[in-house]
């Protein structure tokens, strides 16, 4: 066995070096679902998240409790929920979205939702205490202090939305279920190291598994980068 | 030990020193498979015509191809029936309607109900998913000599040094039991009372009835090494497992 973990680490470099164009498809699939999965995810969490943040209202705990317990719900579950959906004999199944990268998506957006609401909106009613009194003292308007609040609140929001997206570019049972793992069309980095590993091509799953690693670490050291110079 | 249904591979299996004293026992025929209303007009092709015609509604964007893709016995059958019809399934899976699953046969079929597409199945799983109502469509090519479908039995080999905590003696109890009278009938029945027929027909009592001796020439041609189920080489404290 441990012939095949330096096989693999060697087959990885090779696969890094030598610019696989089918290796670089993937990974680019597997950007873009978590990505756009994160960005449709914000149209309908960042609202929920400044409603739960700034807002008070009866019941409020019960719906962040809810986000809170979705944080660690299980990709298969969600998979399969969505597959039964989007179907054909489905209700949602005029969407054409099964099998599709956008189909993978919307299954992660619905995923990482929790992620945002929950991060979010801790984060925002954290800096409300301390804010909102301090506008209020210099004199500024109920609109002007949230304003205040929400930039206060930016960084942690974008560390929010890369948990997010670290979240769907790293989970398989969506991508699996809702997308089909169909090469050259919705095969995303973990539905093919999990189909090598099947195939038994172990050295080729882990030097794919090392590309996910790689590109996870380098997004989230490079946005903190940008959060120290930003200080 | 195992089971299984790719002569090319399973002589690399030996070849490699993991198996020995392999003995076909069964066999069946793959199916071809697609939607009800058929859109390429497939029923009753001969199975490389059949092929050829879903390549050219594929072309067409008429027609969907689902492949195993998984490097499966069933994956390596399909690959070797898109050779024999001209085409290089690898470029295949490069095209559009071309889709290359890297699943199991029930994954692959529910695939290809949900888009109206064609696959290959094994008779067994298309069986089994109809019969679930997993999905509903139609066998359009059959049973013919090109959807020929051979199952071996190969012991894991003891001499091999990943191997020695296997079962060596288990395992040829096994494919005696499997190569027995009593074995072959189990395949002879199997399936009879869930699906109307047999799943698999076996093909030790073939040989031994002498019923049909092109049928056995056509399945030592496709899945025998040299003449032999398994050569010489490749046999270890075999018994009277080769008479």
């Amino acid at each position: 066995m441990f012939d095949t973990i330096t096989d693999a680490f060697q087959k990885a470099l090779q696969l890094i070096f030598s610019g696989d164009p089918e290796v670089f498809a993937t990974a680019l699939r597997s950007i873009y679902v978590a990505g756009a999965g994160t960005l449709l995810a914000c149209i309908w969490s960042i609202p929920i998240a400044v409603l739960l943040g700034l807002y008070s209202f009866r019941g409020k705990w019960l719906i962040k409790s809810l986000f809170n317990a979705m944080l660690g719900v299980p990709t298969v579950a969600l998979g399969l929920i969505l597959v039964m959906f989007l179907s054909r004999s489905g209700p949602a199944g005029f969407l054409h979205l099964l099998y599709t990268t956008n189909g993978i998506a919307l299954g992660q957006a619905l995923l990482v939702t929790p992620i945002i609401v929950s991060y979010t909106s801790s984060a925002l009613s954290a800096t409300d205490v301390q804010l909102r009194d301090l506008a209020k003292t210099l004199g500024a308007s109920h609109l002007q202090t949230n304003i205040a609040i929400l930039r206060e609140a930016m960084w942690a929001t974008v560390l929010s939305l890369i948990s997010a997206f670290n979240r769907g570019f790293g989970e398989l049972g969506i991508a699996l279920m809702v997308g089909g793992n169909i090469a050259y069309m919705t095969r995303v980095l973990t539905t093919s190291i999990s189909l090598e590993a099947t195939k038994g091509e172990y050295a080729f799953a882990v030097a794919l598994a090392i590309v996910l690693l790689v590109m996870v670490v380098a997004i989230t050291v490079f946005v903190n980068l940008v959060e120290r110079l930003r200080e | 030990m195992i089971m299984v249904h790719d002569p090319t591979q399973e002589l690399k299996f030996l070849q490699d020193g993991y198996g020995v004293n392999r003995k076909v026992i069964a066999y069946n025929y793959f199916v071809l498979v697609g939607p009800n209303d058929d859109p390429a007009g497939i029923e009753g092709l001969r199975p490389l015509d059949a092929f050829r015609k879903i390549k050219e509604y594929g072309d067409a964007g008429n027609a969907i191809w689902v492949s195993r893709g998984d490097g499966s016995g069933t994956h390596a059958k399909e690959t070797r029936l898109w050779t024999a019809a001209g085409y290089n399934s690898t470029e295949l899976s490069k095209l559009s309607w071309y889709w290359e699953r890297g699943a199991g046969m029930t994954d692959t079929l529910k695939m290809a109900d949900e888009k109206d597409g064609y696959t290959l199945a094994d008779l067994a799983s298309y069986l089994n998913n109809m019969k679930t109502g997993n999905i509903n469509m139609k066998i359009v090519v059959e049973a013919s000599e090109e959807f020929l479908n051979v199952y071996s039995v190969i012991a894991n080999n003891p001499q091999h040094s990943n191997l020695t905590a296997a079962n060596f003696d288990a395992s040829m109890k096994y494919i005696e039991y499997v190569t027995s009278e009593e074995g072959q009938q189990l395949f002879a029945e199997f399936g009879i009372a869930d699906f109307g027929k047999a799943m698999f027909n076996p093909y030790i009592k073939l040989l031994n009835s002498g019923s049909d001796p092109d049928l056995v020439q056509t399945i030592q041609e496709y899945a025998y090494f040299d003449g032999s189920e398994c050569p010489e080489a490749y046999r270890y404290q075999a018994g009277n497992l080769y008479g």
